[in-house]
């Protein structure tokens, strides 16, 4: 499968700061990929690059098969980097048709998209006038405007309240399920575990993983604390490898097998005190792989 | 290109600021044109004002055959500065609103968007001329019939030639606050350090070259006022003793017309290269 993002050594210098350092990405057609780092870590750096925006040091980009900035590569790419920026002194609309004037989108688009973000209501109010919520719906609508297959989202949902965010992660999950590639930065970590396909991390300007999300959080156990102990863990090993912790066993097994786990062992006649699913969270493989690179840097 | 011409029009059309301009550049003409000599005229030959101008002079500046001087009179100075501002509003705010960044990500090329913006500005300053004309026309018909006075027009070509001056005049201001506001990415500094130019350096330098250092007169005959106050005084009947300030006869006519529109290809080329090449934070 061609990548719709290729990314290889990128390095972007400014002075004496190197704010993007060998970085390689690859995006994959369909799927939602999360760009995750700290602030300041090079992502909008790195998102600029692809954009066209700014030009690397060194190292090469294709996006779409194309040089980024090229005009076929920004007709099929909707992009909205940092904060969205629009014309005050215009209404939403306004905006949204003079950006139709230049990427040659037709007009009925922009009521497409204006109710796909929700914000048909207010699109004839001045984008002044918008709370920080809608200003983000509006760039996400921009982003999406001339029906791109590659969409390059940088914190959408910066300022969204918990309702707002909830809509923009249905919308982004939605774009990847229809067919479009989604190139997604956060550093809402939980945000990117419920919608993304793969994650890059980003740490001080280097690329510290690049992985499945579920790959990156590792196989998921189930705990279990049970009496008499060898017992259960001869029947355990039904379900997979078991390993002691502590004074508790820990199953590989998918957490939706507990129901089953915990019937076959009250059947042999142990007794179950505790069971439950471990599952590390992406937060926690993040602050590992960020500090451990921050140590790296120390040393 | 057109589609992003037809943008940038959208652009000025809605923007308060462009009014705001265009209407500070009508009244001056108006009152500096008009209200002013005809309170003049009206109040008789005994008023001060008038500085021993006879009657029948004043009347005579204010008659549609003098309507290109009032017209484009003032456009090497005071509209020149409105010019200025307007070119550093228009490219300077896509910096300070970091609105760049979002044309920049839509569909042209950096060199056509720019060029899209100053096809744009180069429309909004004719919309200028011509309305400001059609402005001073009406007033010179109104009191060449309030007056009896003479409604001869003057030739096409030369009211044709007329506005083509006036609007390179302004065009150029127009396109030295686009390149500053380029070289500065800002709104205000453009502003500040174009209008000081326009309306105290040039003049100094001017009045320095010709007390103290004439060997510099080639130099301060460069300069872009110089040249806008002489394509205007070519292009109109001013005589040197009524020009208004900044109009003078201080380079040929053809000379200031090529200076002028090398002015413009420099700005121009100055702002493209700059927006290319650099990289957009």
């Amino acid at each position: 499968m061609d990548a719709l993002v290729e990314v290889s050594g990128l390095t972007k210098r400014y002075g004496d700061t190197l704010a993007v350092d060998g970085v390689d990405l690859t995006v994959l057609p369909g799927e939602v990929y999360g760009f995750l780092g700290p602030n300041g870590a090079g992502k909008t750096t790195t998102l600029r690059i692809l954009t066209g925006l700014i030009a690397p040091t060194s190292g090469t980009v294709r996006v779409l098969g194309g040089r980024p900035g090229q005009a076929d590569v920004l007709r099929r790419t909707g992009s909205m980097i940092e904060s969205p920026a629009f014309y005050p002194y215009l209404s939403g609309l306004d905006n949204l048709r003079l950006l139709a004037e230049y990427a040659g989108v037709a007009r009925q688009r922009i009521d497409e998209v204006l109710e796909l973000v929700d914000l048909a209501d207010r699109a004839k109010d001045r984008f002044s006038t918008y709370s920080l919520g809608m200003k983000q719906r509006l760039g996400v609508a921009a982003a999406l405007l001339k029906d791109p297959e590659l969409v390059i989202l940088d914190e959408p949902t910066n300022g969204l309240d918990p309702a707002g965010m909830r809509d923009m992660r249905r919308l982004i999950r939605e774009l990847g399920t229809d067919g479009r590639t989604v190139l997604l930065s956060s550093h809402l970590l939980g945000e990117v575990q419920q919608i993304c396909d793969r994650v890059g991390i980003i740490n001080s300007g280097r690329m510290v993983a690049e992985h499945n999300v579920d790959e990156l959080r590792g196989e998921q156990e189930l705990v279990v604390r049970a009496n008499p102990k060898d017992q259960a863990q001869a029947i355990l090993t039904r379900f997979g490898s078991v390993h002691q912790y502590d004074d508790t066993l820990r199953v590989k097994v998918t957490p939706d097998r507990a129901a089953e786990v915990n019937r076959v062992l009250v059947e042999a006649g142990i007794a179950v005190s505790e069971l439950r699913s471990t599952e590390r969270a992406l937060e926690d493989v993040f602050f590992e792989l960020t500090a451990t690179e921050e140590k790296a840097d120390v040393g | 290109m057109l589609g992003s011409y037809r943008a940038e029009l959208l652009k000025l059309r809605k923007r308060s600021a462009v009014w705001v301009l265009f209407g500070a550049g009508l009244v001056l003409s108006l009152i500096f044109g008009y209200l002013l000599p005809y309170l003049g005229y009206a109040t008789g030959d005994d008023n001060p004002q008038t500085d021993g101008v006879p009657r029948a002079e004043i009347l005579r500046g204010m008659l549609p055959e003098r309507v290109i001087d009032n017209t484009i009179g003032g456009y090497p100075i005071f509209a020149g500065a409105l010019a200025l501002v307007l070119g550093a509003i228009v490219i300077g705010g896509e910096y300070t609103w970091g609105t760049l960044k979002t044309v920049l990500t839509q569909r042209p090329g950096r060199g056509t968007i720019l060029g899209a913006q100053f096809l744009a500005l180069a429309t909004t300053v004719a919309l200028w001329v011509v309305g400001i004309f059609a402005a001073c026309a009406l007033c010179s018909v109104g009191i060449a019939a309030a007056e009896n006075g003479s409604t001869a027009w003057p030739s096409i070509g030369n009211l044709l030639q007329g506005l083509a001056g006036g609007w390179l005049v302004l065009m150029m201001w127009c396109l030295a606050g686009a390149a500053l506001a380029v070289a500065f990415r800002n709104v205000a500094l453009p502003i500040g350090l174009g209008v000081v130019w326009i309306l105290g350096i040039e003049t100094l330098l001017a009045g320095v070259v010709s007390s103290l250092l004439p060997g510099l007169k080639w130099l301060a005959n460069a300069l872009p006022g110089s040249n806008a106050g002489s394509l205007v005084f070519t292009v109109t009947d001013m005589a040197s003793s009524d020009a208004p300030p900044g109009v003078r006869d201080a380079v040929s006519g053809g000379r200031a017309l090529l200076t002028l529109i090398g002015y413009c290809a420099v700005f121009t080329a100055l702002a493209v290269w700059t927006t290319r090449r650099r990289d957009i934070t």
